[in-house]
């Protein structure tokens, strides 16, 4: 039941209602006069997009090119799949068991064109059009089968074009200028005689591999022992096609219907079976919410998501390429397993800002370049600190007035008493990104046990607001 | 047979089966400090554990830097690997790219990898110690976690000795408890020699080292960490210098097969 302008309508009505009489779009008054005790809930548009989304994964066992058409249907582009499962009848017979299985009400159409296929399966006789049959097969649908908007389809009808076939026989050129170009390019699409891309869901994979089980597979050496087998024949491909994967994505289609996909990105372009194996394993060791296999798996598919030339290569004979691509392959499995946002590295920032001087970035990926690190004067002791806290810890401290070196301060309970110090260096704050930022002395000092901290003094005396406040904002080593 | 000579070669059995004493890694490397490496038989082993102790709870830092010198000295030009941890994190603060540049790491060479937990911590290590194409790598504990038991540390080693890669693992506070560290140091800070007008100087540790696989005898050396020339130094003005060392050193070619074993004994 959904609220439509004034009045509540039935959105959806079930198999046992739709036998009683009643249809979508029927205001609830009426269908309550007629089935006094109806049951109605509140019509959830999400929550049908997410079925028609899980269903859509689970269509991906027949092809990887699947669409939604939305509210309620899908559109699957079974170029060259067909044979897989034993010709378009027996995936289409499948299809259906499958979905009828799961308690849908569900009609399946193959057809040359998305358009043909559509139009029979929502307003004709579902079924297999061998090729080339699609103008005959659509002549006796209606006009609204062309998915029109309302004012032409309305004109249509006014001029007494009822069924697809009227509009088959009418010369093109009268039709578009009376109609517009839009019917006459449906029609043709219908028809068969024009096709369309759809747009997958998700995008094409460069190339994939299958193993498909007879049986239902739980067992867990079997899964690793397809997923190896799987590993190799997608290696081939990439190697005969001189490519090299930079992102992988294993699916696990469970009996029921739930597919699960585990992804993994690498810094440079693989195709060796073995360390897309071991990058897989980590991933799924590390998965928080394991694999289910419930009832078993019956498809298990090993799909390159994104691939890139990859030419072999001859080892350098000093060993260094060998270095970097071993610390790039090691970045991947630390990525695979703790997630990109804890395998950083640093990049510096040219600002004089110590808070944003340097940053750390995942390290997978690339871009992000850094501006030089500053150059340590020779002989100076380090100039900044090892360990920088963020936010800087505020501490108690005594000092001079006005801008003297703290004498002692009191950090965590303890009082450090300062016996060497440098300072003050001033860093006044980027006011164009914080007017109200106080300036910071900044301290070097080093207490009487051989701690040595990095302390400042937010404010200026006199010349900026209210006491001035200390902070520790780094340890040197 | 004379039971000397059964006791030796016994012990050339042993040591060849030790990890980290045995040259499977490779050339020790040196400290830069000329009477530390002659003290440690030429300088520390590559391609095994070496446990650096906070001397200090509260000074921290002093075992960070001088872990990080440790692993700059091992890894040569190569990258390195710093695994760190949240609380860890929390605790002592992040790192600062700008103080590892001003230390003698260039952070482009660093990988940073921030764990969870120290499980999480020890996987990471792992990894990375099987990472041949590594120089080095640290890992910060706190605590004293019961995952990183002898089994832990053995098995990092292991990894180690394969690749070469030297581990570092700092222990910010924890007492000593059993591992198959090859050396194992407790490092507390100490006043720097001051630059003019009292400035604080280059980073100064006391470094005592506690245990050593192959038997050296605990000691404590003052060093300055000198990061022109990458390497630790005595101090300008150094209180144990002028103390001689307490008995004759002589250096153990590597592989244990010396004339030494009258002064080598277990310790740890």
């Amino acid at each position: 039941m959904a609220q439509v302008g004034g009045a509540l309508r039935l959105a959806a009505v079930g198999r046992e209602a739709m036998a009683l009489g009643l249809r979508p779009g029927q205001t609830l008054a009426d269908a309550r006069a007629r089935i006094p005790h109806l049951v109605v809930e509140d019509h959830d548009p999400a929550a049908d997009a997410a079925l028609l989304h899980r269903m859509a994964g689970a269509c991906d066992r027949w092809t990887p090119l699947v669409a939604l058409d939305p509210p309620d249907g899908l559109i699957l582009d079974v170029t060259g799949c067909a044979h897989l499962v034993g010709g378009e009848a027996e995936l289409r017979a499948q299809s259906l068991r499958r979905f009828r299985h799961a308690g849908f009400s569900v009609c399946a159409t193959i057809a040359g064109t998305p358009d043909a296929a559509r139009a029979l399966a929502r307003f004709g006789r579902a079924g297999t059009v061998p090729p080339g049959g699609e103008a005959e097969a659509v002549r006796a649908l209606p006009v609204a089968a062309l998915g029109l908007e309302q004012d032409t389809r309305a004109a249509l009808a006014l001029a007494g074009l009822k069924r697809l076939g009227d509009l088959a026989g009418l010369p093109s050129r009268p039709l578009a200028a009376r109609f517009g170009e839009e019917p006459g390019r449906r029609l043709r699409r219908v028809q068969g005689l024009e096709d369309r891309r759809i747009t997958p869901l998700r995008p094409r994979p460069a190339c994939w591999a299958d193993e498909v089980f007879a049986d239902p597979v739980a067992h867990r050496p079997a899964i690793a022992a397809a997923l190896q087998r799987l590993a190799g024949r997608v290696a081939d491909r990439l190697e005969a096609e001189g490519r090299g994967g930079r992102a992988f994505e294993a699916s696990f289609f469970r009996s029921d219907g739930a597919v699960r996909r585990i992804g993994i990105r690498t810094g440079r372009p693989q195709r060796d079976p073995d360390t897309i194996l071991r990058l897989l394993r980590e991933r799924l060791d590390a998965l928080a919410d394991p694999l289910d296999p419930g009832f078993g798996f019956d498809r298990v598919r090993l799909a390159v998501a994104a691939a890139e030339p990859l030419e072999p290569r001859q080892p350098r004979l000093d060993g260094e390429a060998d270095h970097e691509d071993a610390v790039s392959d090691l970045v991947d499995r630390l990525v695979a397993r703790l997630g990109a946002a804890r395998v950083l590295r640093f990049v510096a920032a040219d600002t004089h800002d110590p808070l944003r001087s340097s940053r750390l970035v995942p390290a997978a990926e690339p871009g992000a370049s850094s501006a030089p690190w500053p150059v340590p004067e020779p002989s100076e002791p380090p100039a900044r600190p090892l360990h920088l806290f963020d936010p800087p810890q505020a501490v108690e401290a005594l000092a001079e007035v006005p801008d003297g070196p703290p004498l002692r301060f009191r950090w965590q309970g303890v009082l450090h008493t300062i016996v060497h110090a440098e300072g003050p260096e001033r860093i006044a704050p980027e006011w164009w990104r914080d007017p109200d930022a106080p300036t910071r002395d900044y301290y070097r000092v080093e207490d009487a046990q051989g701690g040595r901290f990095w302390l400042y003094r937010a404010g200026l005396y006199d010349r900026e607001t209210g006491p001035p406040r200390w902070y520790l904002h780094g340890l040197f080593a | 047979m004379q039971p000397p000579v059964a006791l030796s070669a016994l012990r050339r059995a042993v040591m060849a089966l030790e990890p980290g004493i045995a040259s499977a890694a490779g050339r020790p490397f040196e400290t830069g400090r000329p009477d530390l490496d002659a003290w440690l038989g030429g300088g520390l082993a590559r391609g095994v554990l070496h446990e650096v102790h906070a001397g200090h709870a509260r000074h921290p830092a002093a075992a960070t830097g001088f872990g990080l010198g440790v692993a700059l000295r091992a890894a040569g030009g190569r990258p390195l690997v710093w695994v760190r941890q949240d609380p860890v994190e929390a605790r002592v603060g992040g790192l600062y790219g700008d103080g590892l540049a001003a230390f003698g790491l260039d952070p482009s060479r660093l990988v940073v990898v921030r764990a969870r937990d120290p499980t999480g911590a020890l996987r990471a290590v792992d990894e990375a110690a099987r990472c041949s194409g590594l120089g080095a790598a640290l890992v910060e504990m706190g605590g004293a976690p019961g995952i990183l038991d002898l089994k832990a540390s053995r098995r990092l080693t292991l990894s180690a000795r394969a690749s070469g890669v030297t581990l570092v693992m700092i222990r910010l506070d924890a007492s000593a408890c059993p591992s198959a560290a090859t050396t194992r140091w407790s490092v507390a800070a100490v006043t720097s020699s001051p630059v003019e007008a009292k400035a604080p100087g280059r980073p100064a540790f006391a470094a005592t080292l506690l245990r050593h696989r192959a038997g050296r005898p605990s000691r404590t050396w003052h060093l300055e960490w000198d990061r022109d020339s990458l390497r630790f130094s005595s101090p300008v003005a150094e209180p144990a210098a002028a103390a001689p060392l307490p008995r004759a050193v002589v250096s153990v070619p590597v592989g244990g097969a010396g004339p030494a074993e009258a002064g080598r004994r277990r310790a740890g």
